[in-house]
């Protein structure tokens, strides 16, 4: 049985203004018996096609990747969450993106993965009419049929709807003829199924179509020569008069931007709960190392200073993990009671991922900086054989950086949460000016000496964060008042704004999941968890006083500044820690078992 | 045809070995429990043989609740029902006891199993079946065939192979490669929950064994590397330290 989605009750970007209670929250702890062996399957499946063919795959070997989609697509893979009237299995948002989760153990082939289910499978089943999905989704659910996306132009990238690829209808009306460049396109080289983005006429935006590859005009260069995942298929693709049916048209005209937008929603979440397993793989590998290597006479996982690598890699990786399934799972419930509302299954899943796309952003930042940084300390324990091919850790590290650039870069993905963010407030969705102000006002006053009732599990941490999102207002509603609209051209604001609430979102996401296993878990058992906590927390307060303070010196100046300041002081003190002796704690762990330190699936 | 193939549940194959209550029972924290290696390539063969000839499988293991995830990993990969023997699975002549009994019912013309199992290895318990049973038990085979009524089985021996041909029913210890492991599809993960899994209580049999203590085996020490035109040293070492010469 899958978790049962309960009513919506949180909604997307709130939680800067929200206090969230843990039980209102998903934790992957919480996966049915029945999610928890598709994960097993799914690694089962890596361990056995994926890891000893590893060569074969980066070195493109002409059909392997293809075939490796095959047998994915045969095991259900490839259609998890695809309706089972179009052969799929139907299966919960969080159950996809389990399977995403999962997937990031296999290089290469998780780009591949993600080309194909996400962003190339999705505006069919979002946006495509019912003889549209009857006829690709069966195909491209069973792995008989590769997809493809071709959004980015040589001249096109962050701005993509700028594109100069042109359609243009047949004087008989029966077929657009598509003329363009498209750059950088995964899986192009055996995909059977394009999804490309064209200009009809001199339109402003870009209109969605649906190109099989047997209706000609299209062709390729060579395989692109990349720095990481290198057995995925890049390509640029050409299309010279390839003539689509009017019929393969995908929605409306000019709807291609929209399209290309909210796809990208679910392709950033993915992505984000996409690395948790690479983390985990790369964790182990580097506990395995740091056990059995020797120097100076003892294993290095003896030493503190690779101890502290080891348990912030295991605590980084606890963090995009509680951070993703919570948001999978507070889309799912707003699918879910916007369909009990009445809304057609897809129209639910857009409007929810629309909802949420603050989120989706986070995570997407999050979980590819989070993998960046895991990938990078796993060379480093590795030392010398870091550096070498013959060991894993040089492609991981490879294979890590590409996901910090697509799907939208960390920076655009940064700008646009703030934006977003912003945008909400001003249609009232969500409530920034009363809590601002509030803050404001607090900041003007005496500091309150009340104390969080420690009684309470989690009650120091909470209240840490309940201050941290007070600082996240400040900084925010302060720099909004100082720029109106203009603030948009401050980028390097948003950014510090940025990260300020991807830390605050993570740091929430942790406590509340540590509070609810603490309810379930032994005082011992729970005591990894709660370590992995303060570890995260007390990291990310430094954070963001730093994010903080630099954004209100770029455009506070005198007593406003000091102000600002001060507030940032106030609202980021806490009580002090010993993180030598968690990490510690963290890694001896890791140490005893020789891998990550819990397992779920 | 009928195929019964009995599942271990077991601690998967990189977990650290520990015990508790005086090093008298097993340390399950922190385990993640399998089907046994060598059971899956039975099954996997069973599922095979089943798509080849028809006919249906059950699977079957002795255990305690806990064991029911593997259980249902079984029906996922493609066995029709399976039953579970409410028991821990104190030693083989139980283990043995309670298949048989179930075999006896059952009318079934092939058993199939593991070579051993790879948390004790004991490789005993299809040859105690078969005597039970009064039917033929073959271990370890690497390639099953059924044509007809009567089986061509490949079986390892020291230093090579023996060939043979065999009526059914009998039993069989597979190893590879009989069959490759299969994975569960996801179709086969969800119809698992609707399939039968029916609990049985054990025979009156007690097990026969009783464990004192566990040992682990001695810590290995690290590999010394002697220089090769050092040969005084070498012997030095194998002489006082490994002493083996
Ligand atoms: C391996 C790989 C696979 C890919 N797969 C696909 C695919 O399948 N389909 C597809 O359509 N595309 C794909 N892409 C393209 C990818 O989405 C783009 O590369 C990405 O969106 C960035 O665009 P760009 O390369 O043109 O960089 P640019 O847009 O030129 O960006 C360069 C730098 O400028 C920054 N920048 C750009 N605009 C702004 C701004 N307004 N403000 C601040 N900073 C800015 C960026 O963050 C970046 O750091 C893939 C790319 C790669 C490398």
């Amino acid at each position: 049985m899958e978790a049962i989605a309960k009513e919506a009750s949180i909604k997307g970007g709130e939680f800067i203004v929200r206090e969230t209670e843990a039980e209102e929250i998903f934790i992957p702890e919480e996966f049915s018996e029945e999610q928890k062996m598709m994960a097993a399957a799914t690694q089962d499946f890596i361990n056995q096609e994926i890891n000893p063919n590893i060569s074969r795959m980066d070195n493109l070997e002409e059909g392997f990747m293809s075939s490796l989609m095959e047998k994915a697509g045969q095991l259900g893979l490839l259609g998890v969450t695809v309706p089972e009237e179009y052969g799929g299995l139907g299966m919960s948002f969080n159950t996809g993106m389990l399977i995403a989760d999962i997937v990031a153990a296999a290089g290469s082939f998780s780009t591949a993965y993600g080309a194909h289910t996400g962003i190339g499978t999705l505006p069919i089943l979002y946006y495509g009419t019912e003889e549209q999905r009857q006829k690709y989704l069966p195909l491209l659910a069973s792995g008989e049929w590769k997809a493809c996306y071709c959004l980015t132009e040589p001249d096109a990238g962050s701005d993509a709807n700028s594109g100069k690829t042109k359609a243009k209808l047949t004087e008989d009306g029966k077929h657009y003829l598509i003329n363009g460049q498209k750059m950088w396109i995964s899986n192009a080289g055996f995909a059977d199924l394009f999804i490309v983005f064209a200009k009809i006429d001199d339109d402003k935006n870009l209109t969605a179509f649906l190109i099989e590859k047997s209706f000609g005009g299209i062709t390729m260069n060579e395989e692109e020569k990349k720095l990481g995942i290198k057995g995925s298929s890049t390509r640029q693709v050409f299309f010279n008069d390839c003539k689509v049916p009017v019929e393969n048209m995908l929605s409306e005209r000019e709807n291609g931007f929209k399209i290309a937008v909210n796809v990208l929603n679910v392709g950033r979440i993915k992505l984000g709960c996409g690395v948790i397993n690479g983390c985990k793989y790369v964790t182990t590998l580097a506990t395995n190392y740091a056990n059995e290597r020797k120097q100076f006479g003892v294993s290095i996982s003896s030493f503190g200073a690779i101890q502290t690598k080891l348990a912030n890699m295991a605590a980084k990786t606890y963090a995009v993990e509680s951070a993703s399934y919570r948001a999978g799972q507070d889309i799912e419930d707003l699918i879910s009671s916007l369909k009990e509302e009445g809304l057609e299954p897809a129209q639910a899943k857009l409007k929810a991922m629309e909802q949420f796309a603050i989120e989706c952003a986070i995570i997407k930042i999050l979980g590819s900086e989070v993998l960046n940084y895991i990938a990078d300390e796993g060379v480093q324990v590795y030392g010398g054989m870091g550096f070498s091919e013959e060991a894993p850790m040089a492609r991981a590290y490879r294979d890590a950086r590409i996901t910090r650039i697509y799907e939208g870069t960390n920076e655009i993905n940064r700008m646009l949460l703030v934006g977003m963010i912003l945008k909400k407030a001003l249609k009232g969705e969500i409530d920034l000016l009363g809590p601002a102000m509030a803050v404001g006002k607090e900041l003007t006053s005496v500091p309150s000496f009340e104390q969080p009732d420690l009684s309470q599990p989690m009650a120091q941490e909470k209240d840490t964060l309940r201050k941290l999102k007070k600082s996240a207002l400040m900084v925010a509603g302060k720099a909004a008042e100082t720029f109106g609209p203009k603030l948009n051209d401050e980028q390097e604001i948003l950014m510090h704004i940025a990260d300020m609430l991807i830390e605050i979102y993570a740091a929430e996401c942790v406590i509340l999941r540590t509070e609810k296993l603490m309810s379930r878990y032994s005082e011992e058992e729970a005591k990894l968890y709660k370590d992995m906590t303060t570890l995260y927390l007390f990291d990310a307060v430094q954070k963001i006083k730093n994010h903080g303070d630099e954004a209100v010196a770029c455009f506070a100046t005198g007593d406003e500044l000091k102000v600002l300041l001060m507030g940032m002081k106030r609202f980021t003190k806490t009580e002090p820690v010993n993180t030598k002796e968690l990490r510690r704690s963290i890694a001896g762990k890791m140490i005893s078992v020789n891998k990550f330190p819990y397992t779920l699936y | 045809m009928k195929i019964l193939v009995c599942i271990t549940h077991v601690p998967d194959t990189t977990s650290r070995i520990a015990f508790t209550d005086g090093n008298t029972k097993f340390d399950k924290n922190g385990i993640q429990f399998i089907i046994g290696p060598y059971d899956d390539y039975a099954l996997a063969r069973a599922v095979e043989l089943k798509e080849q000839h028809g006919g249906s499988i059950t699977a079957i293991n002795v255990g305690e609740a806990e064991t029911e995830p593997t259980i249902r990993k079984a029906l996922a990969i493609g066995a029709d029902e399976a039953i579970r023997v409410n028991a821990h699975p104190e030693d083989a002549i139980f283990v043995a006891k309670q298949i048989a009994s179930v075999a006896k019912g059952g009318d079934y013309d092939l058993i199939l199993m593991g070579r051993e199992s790879i948390d004790f290895n004991g490789g005993q318990v299809h040859g105690m079946v078969g005597e039970i049973l009064g039917i033929p038990s073959i271990s370890p085979v690497m390639k099953l065939d059924i044509e007809g009524n009567t089986a061509k089985v490949t079986r390892e021996i020291e230093g090579g192979k023996e060939y043979l041909e065999i009526e059914m029913p009998f039993i069989a210890g597979c190893q590879e490669p009989i069959a490759e492991w299969k994975i569960p599809n996801m179709r086969g993960i969800m119809s698992a929950r609707t399939k039968p899994l029916n609990v049985i209580d054990p025979t009156g049999d007690n097990p026969m064994n009783v464990v004192e203590v566990f040992e682990m085996p001695p810590a290995k020490s690290g590999v010394k590397l002697v220089e090769p035109d050092n040969l005084e040293e070498l012997v030095k070492l194998l002489k006082t330290e490994a002493k083996v010469i």
